[in-house]
């Protein structure tokens, strides 16, 4: 008993030690990584911690991408918010809507005297969380773009020659059709349906998805993403859908599993998905670039990205803000980002850390781990393709998971579908337009 | 004339009622009021502004289709989970009633699933229903039938009502193996002589005898698949495919929490109020009037 109690002495005393022995500033930081992106964080900031002695950046993680989210909300609300929070690319409105919630990341840049230029990022990364004046509003951190994986084994198998191209939608169906003849029972799956199917396309093909430059220009943004473009991509998908050769899977990214376990021939993914599929597959498989339709004018454009950037929450001390402008800093240099870069298989948001990467060799020792960062700044991006900035975009998102369902089910038509989900979506936007008036 | 005791005075007995008084405030009447004011209101996630909307919130919920069918699965969900939980239950529970041998080990089998929290019965079951993984599925798909919940709605609906009313089966068939102990032996030997046989005998003796319970049951139970299913659907369906499952607290919920629409989300909450409320008034008025104590 007496060995418990000085035990448990030492163990608190061990506790309270690093706070009490210097002054350092502590900044928190909330995030939405759990496994091994929770572990590279982990290190990141280990890293900066030990790089200065001023600041102490303390990593929490507060569940996924939208539990993060919330939980920034409700400690603003009880005034308990962190330094740093981590938001998904889907909560950007509703974060730049808050404006007395936040800091934007130039402004804490300028105060603290920190070297911070935008155009250091990769253009369709930066666009995405600037203003349409050029200012960054927050650090773009993890950013992934959707490609095509392809399991080589499955389709040797089927018969499909090794210099069959995958570059057209044209080009997918008529493999998609020998793999189903010879008997493959998922020829194609896909993940996040509305971030790759609808999202992705309309900005790859440079057709707008919704109106006001996709929201990045006002609150009075209306969706368009019913047009021809993409009622033709839906309703062939459709048609996959009933043909046995495009099987659904979920809403998010459940289809992952089975292309990882090999019973998916192709997957629509994230280039994120390089981590898992890297260490998990028993196969030997390819990135291409995401298929386009070849009869649309002006595609392949660009795709846009996903993935989270970090915000600065307002109500801070001033030595915090120093703090916080440090460690974004060290977080965009060059060597960590090449660094996350390779590791995850998120972009490398910045040009610098693409080029290091390159030097290091990366690229010629992982062949198609370039795909994706190709893919995005193959194009200056347009009005189309810069990005989406939409108020209750998660809950769109789940309107038009809904539709798609209807439409891979057969019970609706592409055009059905999407119209009713413009719809659907259209009155969430004015919702938002005047909760934030 | 009838005995009345009264307390002298005030003090005593406020100080009685008063940790009742204070729990019902603080974790109901508190919050309740609360979430009528927020009703009212189209607040922007941060707590930053309102906007005052009157009855908006109420207006634009009952002119939403999916919000109105939403009603209609929630009234086929209840009435589902509470039938699939109460008649094994009570079919389970007149077997064990009659056991000679090994009666303990089977009543603390039966019990057993009451154990599991929601959220874990509905990955349990999604586990064994999953397209590509589950044994369910597997032999399913042996058998010729290609299960698929994540695209057919009835698939979706039938695991979801499974899943909730599996641990609920232990919790009634709990009462009801009470109350047929407590079911006088004499009536229904008397019943015996008379020639009435075993099945005879349960439905106008036996069960007659159990509709306090099978009342208390009712009611609790409907409770349970309004509010307490969140954690199965949320794991197995998410609402999904398209909204067959998605009742009216998960639509409070998705809105809510994950929508950040505080003032569709504080409105839904009042009108979930209100249906249960309602309901639960329906029950007592109608349906106690054919309970015999």
């Amino acid at each position: 008993m007496k060995n418990f109690a000085l035990g448990a002495a030492l163990a608190s005393a061990s506790l309270i030690a690093p706070f009490t022995a210097n002054a350092a500033t502590e900044i928190q930081f909330w995030h939405a990584f759990t496994g091994r992106l929770g572990e590279l964080v982990d290190q990141q900031v280990k890293d900066f911690n030990a790089s200065q002695d001023q600041y102490e950046v303390v990593a929490t993680n507060k569940g996924n991408y939208s539990e993060t989210l919330n939980a920034g909300i409700a400690a603003f609300r009880a005034g308990e918010q962190p330094d740093i929070l981590m938001v998904f690319e889907v909560g950007t409105a509703t974060m730049m809507a808050a404006k007395g919630a936040i800091k934007p990341v130039y402004q804490v840049m300028e105060d603290a005297g920190v070297e911070f230029n935008p155009d250091d990022y990769i253009g369709a990364v930066k666009g995405y969380y600037t203003t349409t004046d050029g200012k960054m509003l927050s650090l773009p951190f993890n950013s992934s773009t959707p490609v095509l994986w392809v399991n080589r084994d499955m389709l040797d198998e089927a018969g499909v020659a090794k210099d069959a191209p995958l570059t057209t939608w044209e080009d997918v169906g008529k493999v998609l059709d020998q793999l189903k003849a010879s008997g493959v029972d998922c020829p194609m799956t896909t993940a996040w349906q509305s971030w790759i199917q609808l999202e992705n396309l309309s900005a790859y093909h440079n057709v707008p998805f919704a109106s006001q430059e996709n929201g990045f220009a006002g609150l009075d943004a209306k969706l368009e993403f019913n047009g021809p473009v993409q009622v033709k991509h839906i309703q062939t998908l459709g048609d996959w859908a009933k043909k046995g050769e495009f099987i659904y899977k979920g809403r998010r990214n459940e289809g992952g599993a089975d292309f990882r376990a090999g019973t998916c021939a192709l997957f629509t993914e994230s280039s994120a998905g390089y981590a898992g599929i890297k260490s998990e597959a028993k196969f030997n498989f390819e990135v291409h670039p995401l298929p386009y339709w070849g009869d649309v004018d002006g595609a392949p454009q660009n795709t846009i990205i996903g993935g989270a950037s970090l915000w600065v929450m307002s109500g801070k001390e001033d030595s915090h803000y120093k703090g916080v402008a440090e460690f974004l800093s060290y977080l965009s240099s060059p060597e960590v980002q090449a660094k996350w870069h390779q590791d995850t298989g998120y972009l490398p948001i910045t040009k610098a850390a693409a080029d290091l990467t390159r030097e290091q060799g990366f690229y010629d020792a992982n062949p198609g781990t370039d795909v994706a960062v190709k893919q995005m700044t193959a194009n200056a991006p347009t009005e189309n393709s810069k990005g989406i900035r939409l108020g209750n975009f998660d809950q769109i998102r789940g309107i038009i998971d809904e539709e798609l369902e209807a439409v891979w089910a057969g019970d609706k038509t592409a055009q059905d579908a999407l119209d009713n989900a413009v719809e659907r979506g259209n009155q969430l936007l004015r919702r938002f337009e005047q909760a934030n008036r | 004339m009838e005995k009345r005791v009264t307390f002298k005075g005030w003090l005593l007995p406020m100080l009685l009622l008063a940790p009742q008084l204070i729990v019902s405030g603080v974790f109901f009447f508190y919050p309740a009021g609360e979430a009528v004011w927020q009703s009212l209101f189209i607040p922007d996630p941060f707590g930053l502004s309102m906007q005052y909307v009157g009855l908006g919130n109420f207006e634009y919920l009952f002119n939403d289709p999916y919000y109105r069918a939403s009603f209609v699965t929630t009234a086929v969900f209840s009435t589902l989970v509470t039938l699939v939980s109460m008649i094994p239950a009570l079919f389970l529970a007149v077997l064990a009633d009659r056991l000679v041998k090994g009666a303990g080990t089977y009543r603390t089998l039966l019990i057993w699933p009451y154990a599991v929290a929601p959220a874990v019965a509905g990955v349990l079951w999604l586990f064994m229903f999953n397209t590509r993984i589950g044994v369910v599925a597997f032999y399913l798909n042996q058998m010729g039938y290609d299960w698929n919940h994540v695209l057919n709605e009835h698939e979706a609906m039938g695991l979801v009502v499974v899943a909730s009313a599996w641990g609920r089966i232990s919790y009634n068939f709990l009462f009801y193996f009470a109350a047929l102990q407590a079911v006088p032996k004499s009536v229904i030997e008397a019943a015996a002589i008379d020639g009435a046989r075993f099945w005879r005998r349960f439905f106008t003796i036996v069960l007659p005898l159990l509709s306090p319970t099978t009342f208390f049951l009712l009611v609790v139970n409907i409770v349970y698949a309004f509010f307490e299913t969140f954690g199965v659907i949320h794991t197995i369906t998410s609402g999904g495919p398209q909204q067959a499952t998605t009742i009216l607290v998960y639509k409070v919920y998705a809105d809510g929490f994950v929508g950040q629409d505080l003032g569709s989300s504080a409105a839904q909450s009042v009108v979930l109020l209100v249906v249960v409320g309602f309901l639960t008034v329906l029950q007592f008025k109608f349906v106690e009037k054919r309970v015999h104590y």
